[in-house]
């Protein structure tokens, strides 16, 4: 506290230059997750061992369709976040923690944009 | 406690097992044959064990999440209402595992 300068006081933003922004972001998407988890699991053991053609009949459904959007952007986003702490706390070399945070934002973003496209055209 | 690391490592697996559920929409969004694939793949005793150890990690990240959401709001961080919440969420997740996965084979109903 004493070596901060004013202005690093008031920005509170500390060490990691992102403030509490990580935590909280962390924090929304789990309590999100906490009833998207409850439907996913009930959807995957109704379609456990069904055709696909059932599979596409639910997803079909607008509800359907939007929770699993929601489940999905929702997991994604808590995994980015997640993953990320980990990368932090074990990768010590700059170069390596850079180029993992990389991956780790970019893999979720292809995964989202591949899930959500097939979801899409499941749904319309 | 062994319940952090448990949290950190079944995260990692979620995250992993997030490539499964992108396959199985992309499987069902692209055709039957695409479909089978992936229902083989699952039906497979090796895709079976990934499933439910998925499926566990599911169930421990959710339940040692919401211990984790109790202690933030300040519900239970002492030492031993801790460690009583850590075996509880172990034995809770693996029940709560080994019944969806019956329920999802049809064994229960």
């Amino acid at each position: 506290m004493g070596t901060q300068t004013p202005l690093a006081r008031v920005e509170g933003l500390g060490a990691a230059h992102s403030g509490t922004e990580h935590f909280w972001r962390q924090r929304v998407s789990a309590v999100a997750l906490i009833p998207l988890s409850i439907w996913f699991v009930c959807a995957a053991v109704a379609l456990a061992g069904a055709d696909r053609e059932a599979v596409v009949a639910f997803l079909h459904q607008p509800v359907n369709a939007i929770a699993m959007a929601l489940f999905v952007i929702a997991s994604l986003h808590h995994s980015v976040l997640g993953l990320q702490v980990v990368i932090e706390d074990y990768v010590h070399t700059e170069g390596w923690k850079l180029a993992l945070f990389l991956c780790n934002q970019l893999f979720a973003w292809i995964l989202g944009a591949v899930s959500l496209f097939a979801l899409v055209k499941i749904a319309l | 406690m062994a319940t952090s690391i448990a949290h950190r490592a079944t995260g990692i697996a979620l995250s992993a097992g997030t490539i499964l559920l992108a396959w199985w929409l992309i499987a069902a969004a692209t055709g039957p044959d695409a479909y089978h694939v992936f229902a083989a793949s699952a039906a497979h005793p090796v895709g079976q064990i990934v499933l439910f150890g998925i499926l566990w990690s599911l169930a421990f990240h959710f339940f040692n999440g919401i211990r984790h959401l109790a202690w933030d709001v300040g519900f239970g961080f002492d030492v031993s209402t801790a460690n009583r919440s850590g075996v509880a969420v172990v034995l809770l997740s693996l029940l709560a595992a080994i019944v969806v996965f019956l329920l999802a084979h049809g064994v229960l109903h």
